[in-house]
């Protein structure tokens, strides 16, 4: 019997791969799921992306974006991040967003809040742009920035501007698992507070305890003050998300206390890069480094380095020198522009080495 | 520079080093401005004319089930045939160029597309970008130029196997992605010695050919037709059916040869467009490499849809001068070109599509045959000439 059942599925799978086959070739030179995309983009299992359903502002300057993720995605766990593809005149950019809705819901939709900063591209295009209907690209849910499953006794969270956004999926997803909960959160004025109202209220109900922190009138918050707001301050399993000198401050003050371990952050690296002039290129896959100046190809610089480069024309026309570049800033020598790539960017950022110079320190794939 | 030195009248003989360089400055400065404004437009662009093209292939091949019918065969061959065309020069050739990788977008990227051509894409981007667009016209690097069989400048050598070209140029015109696979993989060349044919880079290549072609034919010449057989059962003609949407296919893939051959054809070979020689560009400047561009190349003149139909390669001289800006780009820039052309008193050559499908025939006609006076020495001690002396 059960050497039938097996040469049963053996036979409808290799039925299945023919029928498969064939529709391969009915599209090819193309896949299949390349015009599945002309007419349902959110079936194609191969591309992740989600559609906006809502747009709702919170402040003068974030707005929740209500997205229905297409086939392939999966449900996130409170506190994680995804990250968002979205094509800012035409082009396509990468950024993390903590999620900031409850988890667990069935129908798979989620929320992100997205908090203008100065000189985001990708944060002011969305908070200008951002309609229901439009389409973004989407990566799975990741991050550790997480509640444990034994919940703690008590809580402290300690966050600041766009930080407060894994909390609120944290509070939203568990707060009715959590007992003794103590937010801290800076903000510049009491208007700036995200999800102000929602905190105000949970405060207002005896849920949390609710420390606002309002920087253009207080000043910057210092770790050394948070003795003062939550005096058993070491004895809460303790999460922090905002600006990162923030949490440098905390993660000293936290091990100066010995209580390194109980201090949980959450970073969020919007890397600056400034174009300067040459750089440090760094081959990955081989660890060869080379030492790019600003009026030198990467091409040359690695040929020069003993790389082996894949070159053809050496003049920008053929496309056949492209590498991927994981970290770093280039300079195009024919016209200036500057091409970066952030580790955010996930999918490497392809630049032409024989017309590209460095402008900074990269790493390519290569 | 020495380019053209063999010409007796020089079309640049005009021109000193400074406005060669100067020329190159300005065109950089086109180039720049259209930068510039590169974005959503040109994105919006590529994913619209992608999403029509195939539209237009899947309903006709849908419309082509029921190619036992005549009307239906009629009309699922034209579609089939205009989408072919759009998908090989408005979507494959400009995408493989990298005109679109600005986007970011690992779908539309020179790196990941591929098309429905006998040649792979990584096999035609390199003999396509970085052959004959960086040695354009250079007679002997340049195989665009006559492909290697035929005679297309006066100062080659003629033999008699060049009486045959007109009909060589007519076969390779209806088998042409044939022809731009054995080309791409200089089957000429490769085949010649053995040590070349056994060549392990050379067998690995001839087998991504032959994968590729393969593909390419079952779809059209097994799949395709197969699937329109049910319908040509029930309308008691099983074979109509399976023949009908075969010859579809072979009309097709026929009619978009020949159309882009000759959109091809007209871009390097009618008169007026100069040829090169081999030793003319060593330690070639930026702005020497743009001006063998602006002379080596023609366009053709007509509609926006004539345009987009031919990929905008009816702007050929643009594309020349900028292969990786967006191809739809190139009839804003063509008036600054133009202009840039009558400032430095060069002659930007463009026509009709049939005047220069016409000329670039009558050459291959006129090659075909020996020179009727033999090409004369030149005389380098006599400083060619500029075209308005000779005119005068």
């Amino acid at each position: 019997m059960r050497a039938t059942s097996l040469g049963q599925v053996a036979v409808t799978q290799k039925l299945r791969d023919g029928a498969w086959r064939v529709v391969e070739l009915i599209t090819t030179p193309v896949v299949p799921a390349d015009y599945l995309d002309v007419i349902a983009p959110l079936r194609n299992p191969t591309v992740l992306r989600a559609r906006i359903d809502a747009v709702r502002p919170e402040t003068a300057n974030a707005v929740t974006l209500e997205l229905r993720p297409g086939r392939g995605w999966q449900p996130h766990e409170p506190g994680q991040y995804v990250r968002l593809g979205v094509d800012v005149d035409g082009v396509r950019l990468w950024r993390a967003y903590s999620v900031s809705s409850a988890a667990g819901r069935r129908d798979g939709r989620f929320t992100v809040t997205v908090n203008a900063v100065a000189d985001g591209v990708v944060s002011s295009y969305l908070l200008a742009n951002a309609r229901k209907g439009m389409l973004v690209h989407l990566d799975l849910p990741t991050g550790d920035f997480l509640l444990p499953a034994q919940r703690p006794a008590k809580t402290l969270f300690v966050t600041a501007g766009s930080g407060i956004t894994p909390v609120m999926g944290m509070l939203r997803s568990a707060l009715h698992e959590l007992n003794d909960v103590v937010v801290v959160h800076s903000a510049r004025t009491a208007d700036d507070v995200v999800f102000g109202a929602e905190l105000r209220d949970l405060a207002a109900r005896g849920r949390i305890r609710l420390i606002e922190r309002h920087t253009r009138a207080d000043g910057r918050l210092k770790p050394a003050d948070l003795g003062e707001l939550v005096p058993d301050l070491f004895e809460r399993e303790t999460w922090a998300c905002g600006p990162g000198d923030l949490l440098d401050g905390l993660q000293e003050h936290w091990a100066d206390a010995g209580a390194g371990e109980r201090l949980h952050v959450e970073r969020f690296r919007p890397t600056v890069l400034v174009a300067g002039d040459g750089g440090t290129v760094t081959f990955e896959k081989s660890g060869l480094v080379a030492e790019a100046p600003g009026g030198r190809s990467i091409l040359e610089a690695g040929e020069a380095a003993g790389q082996l480069m894949p070159a053809g024309c050496r003049m920008g026309i053929c496309f056949k020198c492209v590498l991927p570049m994981r970290e770093g800033i280039v300079r195009d020598m024919r016209d200036g522009t500057i091409t970066t790539a952030a580790e955010v960017d996930g999918a490497d950022v392809l630049i032409q080495t024989c017309v590209s110079a460095a402008a900074g320190p990269c790493r390519l794939d290569a | 520079m020495t380019t053209l030195q063999r010409k007796e009248v020089n079309p640049i003989g005009h021109l000193s080093a400074e406005d060669i360089e100067q020329i190159g400055r300005e065109l950089d400065a086109i180039r720049d401005e259209v930068l510039a404004v590169r974005g959503e437009k040109d994105a919006k662009y590529i994913r619209r004319m992608i999403a029509i093209q195939r539209r237009l292939e899947i309903g006709s091949r849908a419309v082509l089930l029921f190619s036992v019918l005549p009307p239906a065969w009629i009309l699922g061959t034209l579609g089939l045939s205009i989408a072919k065309i759009l998908e090989n020069m408005e979507i494959g050739h400009n995408i493989l160029h990298g005109q679109y990788d600005f986007m970011r977008d690992s779908k539309i990227h020179s790196t990941t597309w591929e098309w429905d051509f006998a040649s792979p894409a990584k096999h035609w981007k390199h003999a396509h970008n970085e052959l004959h667009h960086k040695y354009t016209n250079v007679v002997g690097r340049d195989n665009d130029l006559g492909y290697g069989i035929m005679r297309v400048d006066e100062q080659q050598k003629w033999v008699p196997a060049h009486l045959g070209q007109p009909f060589y140029n007519f076969v390779n015109a209806c088998f042409f992605e044939y022809g731009i696979a054995a080309y791409d993989l200089e089957l000429g060349r490769n085949l010649a010695t053995k040590k070349r044919r056994s060549n392990p880079e050379f067998r690995v290549r001839l087998r991504e050919v032959g994968r590729k072609i393969r593909s390419q034919v079952l779809k059209d010449y097994v799949v395709h037709p197969a699937l329109s057989v049910p319908v040509g059962l029930a309308l008691g003609n099983p074979f109509g059916a399976l023949f009908g949407t075969m010859a579809a296919n072979a009309v097709a893939n026929v009619a978009r040869n020949l159309w882009s051959h000759s959109v091809i054809m007209c871009g390097h070979f009618p008169n007026g467009v100069e040829t090169f020689e081999r030793t003319s560009i060593t330690g070639e400047t930026r702005g020497e490499w743009y001006l063998r561009q602006m002379l080596g190349s023609a366009n053709i003149s007509g509609s926006r849809l004539m345009h987009i139909m031919t990929g905008n390669l009816s702007h050929q001289i643009e594309h020349h001068l900028f292969p990786d800006l967006p191809a739809s780009r190139y009839a804003e820039i063509a008036p600054k070109v133009r202009a840039l052309f009558d400032k430095y008193e060069l002659k930007y050559v463009t026509g009709p599509l049939v005047v220069q499908v016409a000329s670039a025939w009558a050459k291959v006609f006129r090659l075909a045959l020996p020179n009727r006076k033999p090409a004369r020495a030149i005389d380098h001690s006599v400083p060619p000439r500029h075209p308005a002396e000779v005119a005068a």
